[in-house]
């Protein structure tokens, strides 16, 4: 029989905020096993663009982000090349002097926060990155943002944890059917442990009933390898719009440099259900979206296209906490798009409160409880 | 007879064949480099494994199994 036989936390999901939450209990000196329905890593986490990202839509979300882009940072010296770590920080592109008087605004806002950024005017935007159209206001540069290939990092958390002592057993193909207090039913196995983590992403509704989290779907496209082609990830300031309209559909302008030289373009929000497949008209709004900001794009080669499900919740934070009525049963679901750039942070916060200590950060916004149903 | 322009050399290729068959022609194995760096040349040789993509013309990503060739035609491989 494994260490984990008898295990002290079960976490439900092994995507990388279930891969970090257990890394942290582990590191409580707790026996974790993970039970992951399909394969480490390879549900939303891997559908993502592996954009760590400092956000600031309220200052719970700013807190939260700020805070895990610094614990990223941290990990980088030590995150192994299939992680593809790339510190090529985030321009926020202004189309317009109203959206430079927002670049401003947000310079300001993360000066406070204590982030470091720098304003750039059309000139010295054009020259960080010349294939973006001419005629563009600026941007903010954040150069401590990152981008890393999240499945390769969600696998180096569970690693780390392990190598630094701590009893983590991953379960892949386990399939999680109901959740009670103390303990989780598994394919006809009823595992008991005092902690249980429900980390399944979209799918943690099935087992939380009247958790209010949604699927949102998006679709990424990446091309062929050309290397050089951007030098940082590129978002257009309009994307907070965009991303924070809750309902109906939409697209913004997104790119990313893969380590390979590969460009990933992004990105667009649906409320579609489950339904996978791909929706070519919004892929091609979000091609001539991208296309627009960078008219180059248009002669590279697409190679692929996928979708994947975001968690979303009702006002973009994170569910982080217990969920008062399954005694012993906590949540860390619910992360949207910033899954991967708050996991590290999530499951500090997760540690702390199920050991009983106060938290770096304000818990209250990210409670289960705060939500009505959805 | 023409030539095509390989690597900054002309090489000779007999009108009608392919990039792909003038580069084999003349020896020319290594097409293109791998993410890992691991040199790449043609395998299926009819436009399916991408395997033989060079620059055309300084179009990246041409598959030289499928392209023609044409005098004075430049071609770079593992761009």
């Amino acid at each position: 029989m494994t260490h984990t036989a008898s295990p002290d936390a079960i976490v439900v999901g092994a995507g990388i905020v279930g891969a970090a939450c257990a890394a942290a209990l582990a590191g409580e000196g707790m026996r974790v096993l993970v039970l992951e329905a399909g394969i480490a890593g390879g549900g939303t986490t891997a559908a993502g663009m592996g954009h760590l990202v400092v956000m600031d839509d309220s200052p719970a979300q700013l807190a939260l982000t700020a805070w895990s882009v610094r614990l990223w940072r941290e990990m980088a010296p030590f995150l192994p090349p299939p992680a593809e770590w790339d510190p090529c920080g985030t321009l926020w592109v202004a189309e317009d002097a109203a959206q430079m008087a927002a670049v401003h605004a947000k310079a300001a806002l993360y000066r406070s926060a204590g982030i470091r950024s720098e304003v750039l005017d059309a000139a010295a935007l054009a020259a960080a990155e010349p294939r973006l159209r001419p005629g563009l206001a600026g941007a903010l540069l954040v150069p401590d943002d990152a981008v890393l290939y999240p499945p390769g990092a969600a696998l180096h958390l569970v690693r780390a944890a392990r190598e630094a002592g701590g009893a983590i057993e991953v379960r892949e193909g386990a399939r999680v059917d109901a959740i009670e207090a103390g303990a989780v039913s598994s394919g006809g196995e009823r595992l008991a442990a005092a902690v249980i983590v429900n980390a399944a992403g979209a799918a943690a509704p099935r087992l939380t009933p009247d958790l209010p989290v949604v699927p949102r779907k998006g679709h990424l496209v990446i091309t062929d390898r050309a290397p050089g082609f951007c030098r940082h990830q590129l978002v257009e300031l309009g994307y907070l719009t965009s991303a924070h309209a809750s309902t109906g559909d939409s697209v913004a302008f997104n790119v990313q440099p893969r380590r390979t030289g590969q460009v990933l373009i992004g990105s667009s929000r649906e409320l579609a259900g489950w339904d996978a497949a791909v929706n070519r008209g919004i892929v091609r709004r979000m091609l001539r979206r991208a296309a627009g900001f960078m008219p180059g794009l248009g002669a590279l080669s697409a190679i692929r296209v996928w979708t994947g499900f975001r968690p979303a919740t009702a006002d973009s934070l994170p569910l982080i906490g217990p969920w008062e009525r399954t005694p012993g049963c906590w949540i860390a679901a619910g992360h949207e798009g910033l899954g991967i750039t708050t996991a590290p942070a999530t499951a500090r916060l997760l540690a702390d409160l199920i050991a009983g200590r106060t938290p770096a950060i304000d818990p209250a916004p990210f409670a289960p409880s705060r939500a009505r149903a959805a | 007879m023409t030539a095509i322009i390989v690597d900054g050399r002309s090489i000779p290729a007999e009108p009608g064949t392919t990039v792909a068959a003038a580069l084999l022609n003349a020896g020319i194995w290594s097409f293109r480099t791998s993410v890992s760096g691991e040199p790449r040349g043609p395998l299926c040789g009819m436009g399916i494994c991408h395997e033989c993509r060079v620059t055309i013309d300084g179009v990246a990503h041409r598959r030289g199994c499928l392209e023609p060739v044409a005098d004075q035609m430049v071609v770079v491989t593992n761009a």
